[in-house]
């Protein structure tokens, strides 16, 4: 029962970002292209709604669902890891045309060529975990 | 009908994707899409071997069922709420994916050329499917997240790593359809 709402929210999550095709590939290489202001409305108008979320919550101390004070974790201090990173992860975005969130989607929505984008993605994930020590953070 | 049928605008998908950010803060989660992947490497008993997926995976669970719902979002929604009329991209766009040899959407949420079964029957590719596949895993986990972790989460947290990695997002996908596209297309 306590996973029905999670279930929930990727279901939604999984309609949205097929209906507003965000896990197209043609409106990622569009976005890119600079032809169509769709992506940048999509992704600037998510930003905008949670920012207002989070200063909301932040401003009122709202307790999240269990009643517990919310806090969102800082991310890490750092550069390299993330221009670099960042940078690799944007040529296989632009690539394939998908990030993490619609690998999953379109292997629902039946793409069996997706599934070696998945395998792939858990490849990289691997090397990483690899490399870690490693690489410059 | 029609209009859930049609391609969702830009401020209505947007609202709703910062919503169910704001709905999984409110369960006391994070939204980020790609530590599922380094959660699937781990239930493989990884960690016995590579300090990096020795972590507590198990608590992430929420968010495979997350992924388990977006599966079935994405089935549902091509089965009962596509329209010919979809991926109305520009015309523009069009014309400079025809010079690339590829074809027009057509309804399509994919190029057919690019990522029909024929695809996996050639070492091309498969190698376009795979490689782009192993940039998005290794990038967004040297980057510590990707789209939902980065550009949506941290952003509306104010968070200055998260504008460098979306900044670098940007680079990278413009350095790939600007000059890594025309040389292998």
């Amino acid at each position: 029962m306590k996973f029905l709402k999670f279930l929930l929210v990727g279901f939604i999550f999984g309609i949205v970002l097929t209906k507003s095709e965000a896990v197209s590939w043609y409106r990622i290489y569009e976005m890119f292209q600079f032809d169509s202001f769709h992506m940048y409305g999509i992704i600037m108008t998510a930003i905008l709604t949670g920012l207002v979320g989070i200063q909301y919550i932040k401003k009122n101390k709202v307790k999240d669902f269990h009643g517990n004070e919310i806090r969102i974790p800082d991310k890490e201090k750092g550069t390299f890891r993330y221009w670099i990173g960042g940078l690799i992860f944007g040529l296989g975005w632009a690539l394939v045309g998908s990030c993490p969130g619609p690998i999953f989607i379109l292997i629902g929505a039946g793409y069996v060529s997706i599934l070696l984008v998945f395998l792939g993605a858990l490849l990289g994930t691997f090397l990483y975990g690899l490399l870690e020590k490693k690489l410059p953070h | 009908m029609e209009y859930l049928m049609n391609t969702w605008h830009w401020s209505i998908s947007g609202f709703l994707i910062g919503s169910i950010m704001l709905c999984l803060i409110y369960f006391g989660k994070t939204f980020g899409m790609s530590s599922n992947l380094r959660s699937l490497c781990s239930i493989t008993g990884l960690g016995k071997k590579i300090s990096f997926f020795d972590w507590d995976w198990k608590a992430q669970t929420w968010n495979l069922v997350v992924v388990c719902g977006a599966i079935l979002g994405g089935f549902f929604t091509t089965n009962f709420l596509m329209n010919t009329n979809n991926v109305a991209i520009n015309p523009i766009t069009i014309e400079k994916l025809k010079k690339l040899n590829i074809d027009a959407p057509n309804g399509n949420l994919l190029p057919t050329n690019l990522f029909g079964i024929e695809s996996l029957q050639t070492s091309s590719g498969i190698a376009f499917l795979l490689i782009g596949g192993i940039l998005i895993g290794f990038g967004s986990r040297y980057a510590g997240g990707c789209t939902s972790g980065h550009a949506i989460t941290g952003l509306s947290n104010l968070q200055i790593p998260s504008l460098k990695a979306v900044i670098g997002f940007f680079i990278g996908g413009l350095i790939m359809v600007h000059f890594v596209f025309p040389l292998i297309f």
